[in-house]
């Protein structure tokens, strides 16, 4: 197991190197570099000096000059300067990251408990009039578009009820705990219906599955009582595969998270990828989509490593 | 011999598609002494293994009464029951759960029962586990890590931890190896005999049936047949279905004789059994009242014990 562990984290390692050449050799092919905002806003600035700039930040190196600076650094935690916020690439990350992942964590608590709930409803009949209305309601959230779904709820919630804002994460003249609360509320929402559609799914289909099993008859014959044989039998083996879906759908629930923080003007990961990234601040825009991989691959490790604890037939 | 579970007009049937019924068992009443074991044999399809459910209290029946230890099961008292009946399945591999490690699997049933502390039910699950002959050391492990025949004797052990007086054998050898069947046999043989338990073994391996069984119920169609003390009923069947059942069953150095394999065709549907007798359509003793008039169990001329439901018995 220790052995499988460290093999996972070293495989994570070698693709985050390789994501990172990759995204760095993407930005630096693309078109215009971060000089040339910088020309733009100021028109008395001579060739001679563009030049002398150039050196100075080390745009005139190649490519692969440039990358082995930058990995030689980053491998020592320095992550460069964003030219933009004109403060160390973690310092504008850190908060962005922050408001990303309450966002994410929120909304996948959230949707993971309102899945089992209403997966094992579903299942308990499945064909009956429960599990219809379930089914229903779980396509309807697999198929609503996320940003559809965060531009209803503000027209509704914000703009003709008045109950909660439209946008950001506080009011300026506010700012409290319960400020910032009502402010999470319609991105959450809207992430989580997003993604419990898909994960009740999971949850119903698995369910079903270990109902019919065998050992699921041994347990009632022992007289088990079936809110036990339910919750005890068949959800501690449904949830196996479970868990696994669930742990892997991290990496689409932070580009779901993206698209809600445009949505509701939320000051997270992407906006700040997206900001950083039309103003040609290269460090920023890659540690981001680097941070963004790592996610991806911590939750892939998460689901492997699930995996192996919840199955007594994988570990040993 | 006081009779420790009787069956009495059992009927279960099931809802199919249509709005039609299958009678997967009609009018059974059998009953089972202490310490004695029943056999039910008949073919796949004949409601065997339904009315082990039934016994198991698994399948509720549609009609008729299971009483135990005199008292009749009902929603009220099977709580109180369901740890003096228990059952052993046939697929080894899938009738353990496999998140549970063997000790939970053999205690769980104590738990239920709410009998003991969790020390001593670990106590009862180490006992169980050498008694059916498996070493200390499976307590921690998990089904996967166990053989079919292992597997066995450890739902044999999860049958047998909260003190039964009747175990249901849903054909419990059929899923094994031969050189391993005649092991757990054997070891459901000795358990029997230390404890004083009743078994209904259902089989339709006819070789162990006579290995194991006192008495023989055989099922056609749901409905009990002919049921006797195994010599009388393996010596002289007087039902013809049995005879045919009996005369199926190859053995070295013995010719196949003649009218082996004396029944042709399938079983009919038991959506749609056949009026009257619902042997009538295989049977070669078959006349024309046999289509028209139900027969009733009655004793075999000069023996009370062996009972056949036949117009015709010999």
């Amino acid at each position: 197991m220790r052995r499988f562990i460290l093999q996972r984290i070293g495989q994570a390692a070698l693709v985050l190197l390789v994501m990172s050449f990759v995204i760095y050799s993407l930005i630096g092919l693309m078109p215009g570099d971060p000089l040339d905002v910088m020309i733009a806003s100021n028109p008395g600035a001579t060739p001679e000096v563009v030049a002398r700039l150039r050196a100075i930040y080390g745009l005139d190196q190649p490519l692969m000059y440039r990358y082995g600076h930058w990995l030689l650094a980053a491998v020592q935690g320095d992550l460069g300067f964003s030219r933009t916020h004109s403060q160390p690439v973690l310092e504008v990350l850190a908060p962005a990251l922050w408001v990303t992942c309450k966002l994410m964590l929120a909304s996948f608590v959230i949707s993971v408990s309102l899945s089992l709930i209403l997966g094992i409803s579903a299942a308990l009949r499945p064909g009956g009039i429960v599990d219809g209305i379930i089914n229903l309601g779980a396509f309807a959230g697999i198929s609503v578009p996320v940003f559809w779904l965060a531009l209803m709820m503000i027209l509704v919630f914000a703009v003709k009820l008045h109950l909660l804002p439209a946008s950001g994460i506080a009011n300026i003249d506010d700012g409290g705990f319960v400020d910032h609360l009502r402010h999470l509320i319609m991105p959450v929402a809207t992430l989580a219906l997003a993604n419990t559609g898909g994960f009740t799914r999971f949850v119903r289909a698995s369910m079903i599955e270990t109902l019919r099993m065998d050992h699921i008859r041994t347990a009632r014959a022992k007289g088990n009582a079936e809110g036990r044989v339910v919750l005890v039998h068949a959800l501690r083996n449904a949830m196996i595969p479970v868990v696994t879906v669930m742990a892997l759908s991290f990496g689409t629930l932070f580009s779901g998270a993206l698209l809600t923080e445009t949505m509701f003007a939320q000051p997270g990961m992407g906006k700040m990828i997206y900001d950083s990234i039309l103003s040609n601040d290269f460090n920023l825009a890659l540690s981001g989509l680097l941070f963004a991989t790592l996610v991806t691959l911590l939750s892939n490790l998460a689901a492997d490593l699930a995996y192996g604890w919840l199955d007594p037939r994988m570990s040993r | 011999m006081t009779e420790l579970l009787n069956i009495e007009n059992i009927s279960v049937h099931f809802p199919s598609p249509g709005g039609r019924v299958v009678r997967a068992v009609q009018d059974v009443s059998l009953s089972i002494a202490e310490g004695e074991t029943l056999a039910l044999v008949g073919e796949s399809g004949s409601g065997k293994s339904t009315l082990g459910y039934t016994v198991a209290g698994l399948q509720p029946p549609t009609s008729g009464t299971l009483r135990f230890e005199g008292v009749p099961l009902t929603s009220r008292t099977w709580p109180a029951a369901r740890r003096k009946i228990q059952i052993v399945f046939q697929d080894p591999f899938g009738a353990l759960d496999p998140r549970m490690p063997i000790s939970s699997t053999i205690a769980e049933p104590l738990l239920i029962q709410r009998i003991g502390t969790s020390a001593s039910r670990m106590a009862r699950a180490e006992e169980l586990v050498q008694q059916v002959g498996l070493p200390r050391d499976a307590l921690n492990r998990y089904p996967h890590e166990f053989s079919g025949g292992q597997r066995q004797r450890i739902a044999i052990a999860r049958a047998l931890s909260p003190n039964p007086r009747l175990i249901v054998a849903d054909e419990p050898l059929s899923a094994l190896d031969v050189s391993i069947q005649s092991q757990v046999l054997n070891l459901m043989k000795e358990v029997q005999e230390k404890l004083g338990l009743s078994y209904l073994f259902i089989s339709h391996d006819l070789a162990v049936v006579n290995h194991l069984v006192d008495r023989v119920a055989v099922l056609y169609l749901g409905r009990l047949v002919e049921v006797g003390p195994r010599e009388a009923l393996f010596g002289k069947p007087a039902h013809p279905y049995t005879e045919a059942l009996l005369a199926s069953v190859p053995r070295i150095g013995r010719k196949r004789a003649r009218n082996a394999g004396a029944i042709k065709g399938e079983m009919p549907s038991p959506l749609n059994p056949p009026t009257g007798c619902v042997f009538h359509t295989r049977c070669p003793r078959a006349q024309p009242m046999c289509s028209e008039v139900v027969p009733v169990l009655e004793a075999v001329a000069g023996q009370g014990a062996h009972q056949a439901a036949c117009h015709f018995k010999e």
